[in-house]
């Protein structure tokens, strides 16, 4: 499945930038307005079901820093970010894209991370590993994990 | 415009910055072998701007993870400082000299050594960490090998090396001839490193208090070094931390010994001026 993006993304390099709203758009391709973006970064709707596992593991971990009560069965909730209870009401889809894909793009130097960056990193490393890696890095998010933590969020109505 | 703050999102993370760092026991005082009094909450050095306040990591602890520092006879730490002891007289290198053959009693000669370090030498143009002072004696006085940087026996004789200065106030020099290195471990310490892009300052100046993920954090102090931590139950020297830290942060990290990590540690040393020398320490 990821392969099958990256090459979808590798091929809207070479092809003109109109068929970029049917595929996948690629990080540096991404267009913020005010923060948001508009489009699905893969051209079709999340699925909100991948969205927990995304949250709780490998590169999203978004509860190391937030706190879900949906996912309350998780263990070790994080504080540094505000609770994310609510947030499909707080903020639109296509802002809460925008939060997940660059934050820092809503929030003025936010601490959380921009999860579809390749590059403009200061000693980039390779994964956890304390190693040099070479820029572009690969999207700690894929484009459709993107969109299934979008879908989940947008779930997460305040009562 | 470009940020877009809901009134809500506002509301939220003002709470957070607002909410005084929450600790297992506002009120525990450290206390060791009912004799040491430590400064473990104290006010800032007047150099460190984004602080008022600075903690011991120790006050961040679980009740029984203070405890364990309580009493040297709790502490684990100290199976490693009997080591040292025995190093300390022991005959080594082509001098066949051993540290007490200069330094004589450990607990009268190196008083007050540890509250001061890393600290400029004069004669060697440069600012010396403890490890870099005692590979110095090894191979300029006692024509011995070097210890590894983070090696058990380093940290073990900077652990024996501490204990005579436990409970006096860090005092760390940053201006004359250590400046320039200060300045460049205070600039460190703001960088956004690796795909994370945090600093240190991100985890430990802005978020201390708060959990991340499983981790309560503190404010990083380096008064407790060598720390003997529950999880991989040994000594580990502040370099070894911060190793850990930055790799952490999805960078590549540097090495113990590196230029950076020696001016890192001076600075975040000096941040915590007027804490106590609490080594060796107890942490998770
Ligand atoms: C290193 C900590 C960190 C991580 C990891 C993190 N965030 Fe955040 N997040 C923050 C902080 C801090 C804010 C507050 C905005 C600000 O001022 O920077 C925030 C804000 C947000 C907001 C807007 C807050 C609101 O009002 O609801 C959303 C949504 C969000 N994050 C989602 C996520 C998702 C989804 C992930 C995982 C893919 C994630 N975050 C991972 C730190 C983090
Ligand atoms: C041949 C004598 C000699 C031996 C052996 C020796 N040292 Fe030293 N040491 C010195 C001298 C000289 C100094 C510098 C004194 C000064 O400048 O205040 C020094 C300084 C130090 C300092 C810094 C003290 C301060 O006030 O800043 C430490 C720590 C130290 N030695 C540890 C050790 C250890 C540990 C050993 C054994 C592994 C050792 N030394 C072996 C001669 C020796
Ligand atoms: C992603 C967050 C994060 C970043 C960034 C970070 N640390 Fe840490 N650090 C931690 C956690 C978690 C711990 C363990 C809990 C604690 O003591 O805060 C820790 C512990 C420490 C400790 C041990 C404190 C003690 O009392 O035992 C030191 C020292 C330290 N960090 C220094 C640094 C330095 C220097 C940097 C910058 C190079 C840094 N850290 C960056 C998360 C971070």
């Amino acid at each position: 499945m990821k392969t099958l993006n990256l090459a979808a993304a590798a091929a809207l390099g070479l092809i003109a930038t109109m068929a970029a709203a049917d595929g996948v758009v690629a990080p540096a391709d991404v267009v913020f307005e005010d923060g948001a973006v508009e489009k699905s970064l893969t051209g079709a709707p999340g699925n909100a079901a991948n969205g927990p596992d995304i949250m709780n593991k490998g590169a999203g971990n978004c509860i190391a820093c937030h706190e879900v009560s949906a996912l309350s069965d998780l263990p070790f909730q994080g504080t540094v970010g505000p609770s994310l209870d609510g947030a499909g009401s707080r903020w639109s889809e296509a802002q809460l894209r925008g939060i997940v894909a660059n934050a820092k793009e809503m929030f003025y130097e936010s601490m959380m991370p921009s999860f579809y960056k390749t590059s403009g990193y200061i000693r980039p490393g390779d994964e956890f590993t304390g190693k040099a890696a070479s820029e572009p890095l690969p999207p700690m998010l894929s484009a459709e994990e993107i969109e299934d933590v979008v879908a989940f969020l947008m779930t997460m109505k305040d009562e | 415009m470009k940020n877009i703050y809901p009134l809500t999102a506002i509301a939220s993370s003002f709470l957070i910055a607002l909410s005084a760092p929450a600790k297992a026991d506002e009120d525990a005082k450290l206390v060791v072998n009912d004799e040491i009094e430590m400064v473990t909450e104290t006010a800032a050095p007047s150099h460190l701007e984004g602080l008022d306040t600075i903690y011991s990591g120790w006050t961040f602890r679980t009740d029984e993870t203070q405890s364990l520092q309580m009493d040297d006879f709790d502490n684990p730490a100290f199976v490693f400082v009997d080591q040292a002891m025995d190093a300390w007289d022991k005959v080594e290198g082509s001098a066949e000299k051993s540290c007490s053959s200069c330094h004589g009693d450990v607990m009268e000669s190196m008083k007050g050594v540890r509250a001061v370090y890393p600290k400029w030498n004069e004669e060697a143009g440069e600012v010396r960490t403890l490890v870099t002072q005692i590979n110095a004696c090894r191979t300029e006085q006692m024509g011995a090998e070097p210890w590894g940087y983070t090696s058990g026996k380093m940290a073990s004789m900077e652990a024996l090396i501490s204990v005579p200065s436990r409970g006096m106030p860090v005092d760390v020099a940053i201006d004359g001839p250590a400046q320039s290195m200060w300045a460049k471990g205070k600039e460190l310490y703001y960088t956004r490193f690796g795909q994370l892009e945090l600093s240190c300052a991100n985890c430990h100046e802005d978020n201390y208090g708060n959990m991340i993920r499983a981790d309560h954090l503190s404010q990083g102090q380096v008064n407790g070094f060598p720390v003997y931590r529950l999880k991989n139950t040994k000594l580990n020297t502040a370099h070894a931390r911060f190793k850990g830290c930055v790799r952490d942060t999805r960078a590549e990290t540097f090495n113990p010994g590196s230029e950076e990590f020696i001016a890192l540690e001076l600075y975040v040393a000096s941040r915590g001026n007027g804490l106590s020398v609490e080594a060796p320490s107890v942490r998770n």
